[in-house]
């Protein structure tokens, strides 16, 4: 049984690659729920400009990472970068596409978005299960004069690999040595604390069904699904709202003229106006790829979205990428790409 | 076809059959080749869940089975807490699930008058085509916040206050977690336990019945020591096969168990399963973790495996009575 | 004497209560489950469902998951409905009372009742690993993946209703249609499985009844599409898959989606499973 299905998808394979190089190309990426609602929105006008179908997938960015690896996809993508070894290892290449903030998104009664102040040590706490109360007085500290109900507390976290899982852990490692320690920093990690949904759409979902819960969620899903979250005092101790305005502060303290393989997390970033939870996406593709034209209409579809996308990252509250990083991208592209 | 000598019909004859005998070869063949491949595809499935969860299951061996770590930071992985989920799940699954099993059952083949027994079946067993996701839907949807607003915060109110069981019911109330998705799953065997009940009390010869009823006994009493002694291999059978059901159920479950690897004596906060963690994470997981995934799908094989044996022996021990 | 009698009816009556209670609790999840998706799939019914595809999200539609279901469905039942009734044939017809046929039946319960899941892990390993590397990585997960996979779900269910309708056959028309010096693979063919034929239908009915819901197997096989796609060998959307996606969304206009896919699922499944009740309404059937 084994052979006869090999041989017949082998032969079934070679007929469909005939198909497929007559119409338009399709090419499927898969990964980051991160930057699902933007790859989506570009794909659906990419597709009505050029015809050509990005098929994206939010899978997880561990999933990305997976799915390239055993070449089942053309592209990942991921907010977790992979180190050099890996990158050499699998003659990997990545760049980034997008950079976002993320956001503590919670569900209390009579407490309005924006409105919460938390800090790092504090957010930390909660998600070590350490806080167990809203009334707690680690939280009434940060916000005096809000009345805060005695309920508990609900943590919700990604129950998939996630890189906003990694992002959020990084930061976490960073202001909490406790966290470090304990739990430590990964695509997906051993909670403390609290129930897990899968993807940025689960945990929206969780915490705007469950009272009491806090969760973390991209910005654009707390936004648009109109969930409350939380603002952040940063690393210069300042407390500020999640905005395109500041993400942007923080993108702009990253230096990565000197990062290799663009491998720079933009957490903490130590600007005063800077959103302390600021993470870029990746996208993961093969240096010598095995299809070069999927590779190139990838190449094209990113190009375009750098250059006419930027309206519906802003819209969607994403930071376009600064056009010094663009160039260098391109350069990337030419460099490092073997077609 | 002109046979007028002897010899040419015996040997059109002799030909005719050795050539039928050949087809009838060849078509068995071709019959058992197919037999084959239904016990290659479950083989196939079984083995192949056990070699992809080789590094783990031959690396760490029993230690995979008694750990309750999960940590794909450090790479370290045991199976404790799906495999406490999806037992406890199943456990409240099927104590809910049997009484009212064996009540519709009672009620079919009992009560009901003649015109009712059909059309109530039918609906039953209708429970049993409802697609997984739906179930999942409508729990997600509707009967967890259905939970979370009417019935935990009562049973965190009385039931949680008592000592020692207290425990058991303590939490907050989220909807989500273990008791709903046992409270869901019970509904998903409900049909699964009741047509086997249903079908094997049928099997009870009148007279036994009639004897008893002229005896004087209840409809109770009939049913008590009369119906359920007679069946009671195949009932316990089709209780396992219910018990399969819910071990293996997968969407329905993802949906309102919770997703957390924390094993908590409280039915009210949430839990993972085999099923459902392999649903949540098989798609991001690599290397060691994904191994973990299918080692605990080769688990679950196992264990459904067991069960329905279990499930298998029971009812056939029923048909044996009946001379089958 | 009075009392034990008086406790004995009282035992009796409560027992009756009782069991009328179990039955309305099993009716009133089937009708609160039905009138919930009924409700919530009518109020998000629109053409658009049909028209348009989910890459454009709250402003899409179906009509590609339609599609790629219909696809999928259809192929897994022309591979798993040959083999299921050959296979039923023979457990019924040639190994009826062999241990190999014991076995086979065995197993084949198993099998149907295995973790849909775990099927569709199986595959992954089968078709979507290997199809990846032969192919260079140009068919990987695929529409036929997913439909090998939704076969192993129905196969089980045909292997097993063909083996208990092929039993029902009297054994007077093997032994008549014998007599007349018929060779068995004629008789099988034109006069056991003529006999058998509605039930065989019926078996092939439940089949795609159970393996048009299932979500599980297909999330690691087909993969999932937001464009259209109608060849086999791409990575194919799917009405479960979708709603599955959906619900997991936390915008209520996806909820939406989602509940009128639901609705369209349901309908086409329960249609199925009415459809084979009055098919073969003679002799009931168990495929626990």
């Amino acid at each position: 049984m084994f052979k006869s299905m090999k041989s017949r998808i082998a032969v079934a394979a070679a007929a469909s690659m005939i198909c497929m190089t007559a119409g338009a190309t399709d090419i499927t990426g898969a990964g980051s729920s991160f930057v699902y609602p933007v790859i989506s929105k570009w794909s659906a006008k990419f597709a009505e400009k050029t015809g050509n179908h990005v098929n994206y997938q939010s899978i997880g960015s561990g999933g990305g990472i997976a799915q390239i690896k055993a070449g089942t996809v053309d592209f990942g993508a991921s907010d977790k970068p992979l180190d050099e070894a890996t990158l050499d290892k699998f003659g990997l290449g990545q760049f980034p596409d997008v950079i976002g903030g993320i956001v503590p998104a919670f569900n209390v009664p009579g407490i309005d978005a924006g409105k919460l102040v938390l800090d790092g040590k504090t957010l930390s706490d909660i998600f070590m299960g350490k806080v167990t109360m809203w009334n707690a007085a680690e939280i009434a500290k940060l916000n005096p004069g809000m009345k805060l109900p005695a309920q508990k507390i609900t943590v919700v976290h990604r129950s998939d690999g996630s890189g906003t899982t990694y992002n959020f852990t990084h930061y976490l490692s960073q202001v909490s040595p406790t966290w470090k320690s304990k739990v430590g920093e990964g695509t997906a990690v051993n909670w403390p604390a609290g129930i897990g949904g899968k993807g940025n759409e689960g945990v929206s979902a969780y915490v705007k069904q469950i009272k009491g819960s806090i969760g973390y969620v991209e910005y654009a899903y707390a936004l648009q699904n109109h969930i409350g979250y939380a603002i952040m005092k940063n690393a210069a101790g300042k407390v500020v709202k999640p905005e395109t305005k500041t993400f942007q502060a923080a993108a702009a303290t990253a230096d990565w003229k000197h990062a290799k393989n663009f491998k720079l997390l933009i957490t903490n970033a130590p600007g005063a106006n800077a959103w302390p939870i600021t993470a870029t996406s990746w996208v993961i593709m093969y240096k010598q790829p095995k299809n070069v034209e999927h590779t190139k209409v990838t190449m094209d579809f990113f190009k375009w979205a750098y250059e006419h996308g930027q309206d519906d990252a802003r819209s969607l509250d994403y930071v376009p990428l600064p056009a010094s990083l663009v160039k260098q991208i391109e350069t990337y592209w030419k460099t490092e790409y073997k077609m | 076809m002109q046979a007028n000598r002897p010899e040419t019909a015996a040997r059109d004859i002799e030909h005719r059959s050795r050539k039928d005998a050949r087809h009838d070869r060849i078509f068995r063949g071709i019959l058992r080749f197919c037999a084959l491949l239904v016990l290659a595809a479950l083989l196939g499935a079984a083995l192949s869940t056990l070699w992809g969860g080789r590094e783990v299951l031959f690396k760490d061996g029993f230690h995979f089975l008694t750990s309750d770590a999960w940590n794909p930071v450090t790479d370290n992985y045991g199976a404790l807490a799906p495999i406490y989920g999806t037992l406890v799940t199943s456990i409240i699954a099927i104590v809910l699930a049997v009484p009212v099993s064996f009540g519709i059952a009672l009620f079919l083949t009992e009560l009901a008058p003649g015109w009712l027994r059909g059309p109530v079946a039918t609906a039953i067993e209708l429970l049993a085509a409802i697609p997984s996701i739906i179930y999942g839907m409508w729990g997600l949807f509707i009967f967890v916040p259905f939970m979370a607003d009417h019935v935990e915060p009562h049973l965190a109110d009385t039931l949680g206050k008592i000592p020692f069981i207290g425990a058991v019911f303590d939490g907050p109330p989220l909807g989500l977690g273990i008791l709903t998705a046992g409270i869901v799953l019970a509904v998903m065997i409900l049909p699964f336990i009741s047509s086997v009940m249903r079908e094997v009390f049928q099997t009870v010869p009148s007279r036994l019945k009639e004897s008893a009823y002229a005896l004087g006994s209840t409809t109770w009493e009939v049913v008590w020591d009369i119906v359920l002694p007679y069946t009671r291999s195949a009932v316990i059978g089709g209780i396992f096969l219910g018990l399969g059901r819910a071990l293996g159920e997968t969407m329905a479950v993802t949906f309102v168990l919770g997703n957390s690897y924390n094993i908590t004596a409280s039915l009210l906060m949430p839990g993972t399963s085999i099923s459902s963690s392999i649903a949540n994470e098989f798609n991001e997981a690599v290397g060691l973790h994904r191994s973990a995934l299918i080692a605990l799908g080769f688990l679950l094989f196992v264990v459904t495996f067991i069960v329905l044996l279990i499930a298998r022996l029971m009812l056939r021990q029923l048909a044996k009575r009946e001379g089958k | 004497m009075s009392a034990i009698y008086t406790r004995r009816h009282i035992k009796n009556i409560a027992a009756k209560v009782l069991a009328t209670a179990a039955i309305i609790i099993g009716l009133v999840f089937l009708v609160w489950i039905l009138w919930i998706t009924l409700v919530n799939g009518i109020s998000a019914f629109n053409w658009r469902l049909f028209t348009k595809i989910t890459a454009y999200g709250p402003d899409g539609g179906l009509s590609n998951a339609i599609v790629g279901s219909l696809i999928m469905d259809l192929i897994a039942i022309a591979i798993c409905a040959p083999i299921g009734v050959l296979a039923g044939t023979y457990l019924a017809e040639c190994a009826s009372s062999s241990k190999f046929g014991a076995t086979v039946r065995f197993l084949n319960d198993i099998l149907l009742s295995a973790p849909s899941i775990v099927l569709g892990l199986f595959v992954y390993v089968i078709v979507v690993i290997p199809s990846t590397s032969l192919s260079g990585g140009a068919v990987s997960f695929s529409g036929f993946a997913g439909s090998v996979a939704l076969a192993l779900i129905g196969l089980p269910v045909i292997v097993r209703t063909t083996d208990e309708m092929m039993q029902l056959v009297p054994t007077t028309l093997r032994e008549a249609a014998l007599s007349l010096g018929i060779p068995q693979w004629k008789m099988t063919l034109q006069v056991l499985m003529r006999a058998a034929m509605s039930g065989i239908i019926t078996g092939i009915l439940l089949a795609l009844a159970r393996l048009a819901g299932e979500t599980a197997p297909l999330l690691f096989t087909a993969f999932g599409n937001n464009y259209m796609s109608v060849h086999p060998l791409d990575k194919m959307a799917s009405l479960p898959v979708a709603i599955y996606q959906y619900t997991n969304d936390p915008n209520p206009t996806l909820h939406a989606i989602a509940w009128a896919g639901a609705l369209l699922i349901t309908l086409f499944v329960l249609a199925l499973s009415l459809l084979t009740r009055l098919l073969f309404s003679r002799k009931k059937v168990s495929y626990d």
